[in-house]
């Protein structure tokens, strides 16, 4: 089995993500070569929509570290204001978008904008770019992030994307038109919602993780699908293929 | 005849950036990002400015550390490839700033309402969201026709909107493209617009594609010669962004003693956008040239 770190597993299980034919709206880091391998392998048909107006049916011409990166404009299907692009948001017409945090709860709420720590005091994050309104209008979202316990808490200390609020009927309540988190990819496991009672469960374990390493690492009584897998590992042709999309290891560098 | 608004870019920053004004600005998002007004802010010493934009790359965090801003109106402030922006989380965390949050699209729509001279537009987004907690300029309100929850957005009127592009004739009159975020919006609703150009050109050159036309020249106070006044973003036509100085940044700004080193060499030491431009060096400038161009076919105006 070929070799592989965290980034490329979790770049791998976002394109799992992408069915083909389906409208996306591709994050930054991670998901911005997740799209890239979905395209490449089992969804080239899907179109993707970039936070800064960019959309494009064709992977760019030369590899990109940002999505604000001249070879993403080249050719591309639409350069669009924002509001144009998240007008296609707002009305439905995007199939899954793909979103980072720093705290989730188990509602899959998501903050990037103010943590506050042990001692009271208060950690300023960016706050949320586009990232609320992908998590508010999608007619999916995916959650990608890191797996630690200081992320994984009982309840996040801001909501700057909503997942599921307090549970089933909150996001109508609010009056949210549609969506809601479909999964969240971690450096550890895959988590999906069971719909009766929209909190997150195990779906799928990330090979040589254990049960008990998750479970220490989340802050809150972690649930486990029935139906638990074990994660599959990047194939060779997928690392080729992220290895070609990212060719300094930027983003899949051991930092990454 | 109309007259002239070519002006150098200290003259405009003085004349239409005083102290306590609201400053849109990063209005593109990632490209075409106003560093070189941005400098020149920070050369004059600007102080208690409120800062409008959707994500602003590090620009916003460059003018939170000159200690030139008292209020940002933003949906991300921080460093696109790195992360945190540390003047930023220093200035909120020590309570010298405060913060509107927005989301792109609320401040997109923030811009639109200021643009159609509405006093808020309506969205479907942050509902259930805590951004309403920490932006004033959110409220629900319920449809007059369907009664469904709405998020209004109050309208957003900046002093000026400081605006790259990539060619401008001396009245003004302007050409951009690429991606432009909220441009557009952002120009209209703006009191002023300070305009930087890579080109000054003939106004027969713009006028000659009014479709590439953003923001009207009847509504542009002040234009500005500054090639490679948006670096280290790219701008589309001209050059690449410098990823190596966005992650120079990151540890150039970590604490106030390094970043008053950078701002020392990269502001202060660079008063005419030349000096910059010596500083940067025609080797590097040479490496983010375009290395292959693709221009579209023209379009025909004629009648």
């Amino acid at each position: 089995m070929p070799a592989y770190n965290a980034s490329e597993l979790m770049i791998c299980a976002a394109a799992r993500e992408i069915a083909d034919g389906e409208v996306v709206f591709v994050g930054m880091r991670l998901p911005l070569l997740g799209f890239l391998l979905a395209k490449a392998t089992h969804a080239p048909r899907a179109v993707g929509v970039y936070e800064l107006g960019v959309v494009r049916a064709e992977t760019a011409p030369a590899p990109i570290l940002t999505m604000g990166d001249l070879p993403n404009l080249h050719r591309a299907a639409w350069l669009a204001d924002t509001a144009d692009v998240m007008g296609l948001l707002q009305s439905g017409r995007v199939d899954v978008s793909f979103i980072g945090g720093a705290q989730v709860d188990r509602f899959g709420n998501l903050n990037t904008t103010r943590v506050v720590g042990a001692g009271g005091a208060a950690t300023r994050l960016p706050g949320s770019g586009g990232a609320c309104d992908l998590a508010c209008l999608a007619r999916r979202h995916v959650i990608i992030m890191a797996h630690e316990q200081r992320r994984f808490v009982p309840q996040v200390d801001y909501i700057t994307s909503p997942g599921y609020g307090t549970g089933p009927g909150w996001r109508e309540r609010e009056g949210l038109p549609r969506g809601g988190p479909a999964s969240v990819i971690t450096t550890l496991a895959v988590f999906r919602f069971d719909p009766a009672i929209c909190e997150m469960e195990v779906a799928s374990i990330h090979p040589g993780v254990s049960i008990g390493e998750l479970r220490s690492k989340t802050g809150w009584p972690l649930r486990i699908s029935s139906t638990i897998i074990e994660t599959p590992a990047p194939s060779a042709a997928e690392l080729a293929m992220i290895a070609r999309f990212d060719p300094k290891r930027f983003w899949t560098g051991a930092a990454g | 005849m109309a007259s002239s608004k070519l002006v150098p870019l200290a003259d405009a920053v003085d004349r239409f950036v005083p102290d306590g004004s609201s400053v849109a600005a990063g209005l593109c998002l990632e490209a075409m990002i106003p560093f070189a007004a941005g400098r020149e802010i920070m050369r004059q010493g600007r102080r208690g400015l409120t800062l409008i934009g959707p994500i602003s790359d590090i620009l916003f965090d460059q003018l939170i550390g000159a200690g030139c801003v008292a209020r940002v109106q933003a949906a991300w402030v921080g460093n696109v490839i790195t992360g945190s922006g540390y003047n930023f989380r220093r200035a909120v965390e020590s309570d010298a700033l405060v913060v509107e949050d927005h989301s792109n699209l609320s401040m997109a729509m923030a811009l639109k309402a200021g643009a159609m001279g509405l006093p808020f537009m309506p969205m479907r987004s942050a509902l259930g969201s805590d951004l309403f907690s920490t932006n004033p300029g959110l409220r629900r309100i319920a449809c007059p026709f369907t009664g469904e929850t709405l998020a209004a957005v109050a309208a957003i009127v900046p002093d000026v909107a400081l605006i790259h592009v990539q060619r401008a004739d001396v009245y003004g009159n302007s050409h951009a493209w690429g991606c432009l975020g909220v441009m557009r919006d952002a120009g209209l609703a703006s009191r002023h617009v300070l305009l930087t150009a890579e080109e000054i050109v003939p106004t027969e050159l713009i006028s000659r594609d009014p479709n590439r036309v953003v923001v009207p020249g009847l509504r542009v106070s002040a234009v500005s010669h500054v090639p490679w006044g948006a670096h280290p973003a790219p701008v589309p036509g001209h050059y690449n962004r410098d990823h190596q100085a966005f992650l120079d940044y990151r540890d150039q700004s970590r604490s106030p003693e390094v970043f008053a080193r950078w701002r020392k060499r990269w502001v202060d030491g660079v008063a005419q956008p030349e000096d910059y431009l010596g500083l940067l060096g025609e080797e590097r400038m040479r490496a983010l040239r375009l290395q292959h161009r693709g221009f579209s076919e023209p379009v025909d105006y004629g009648y």
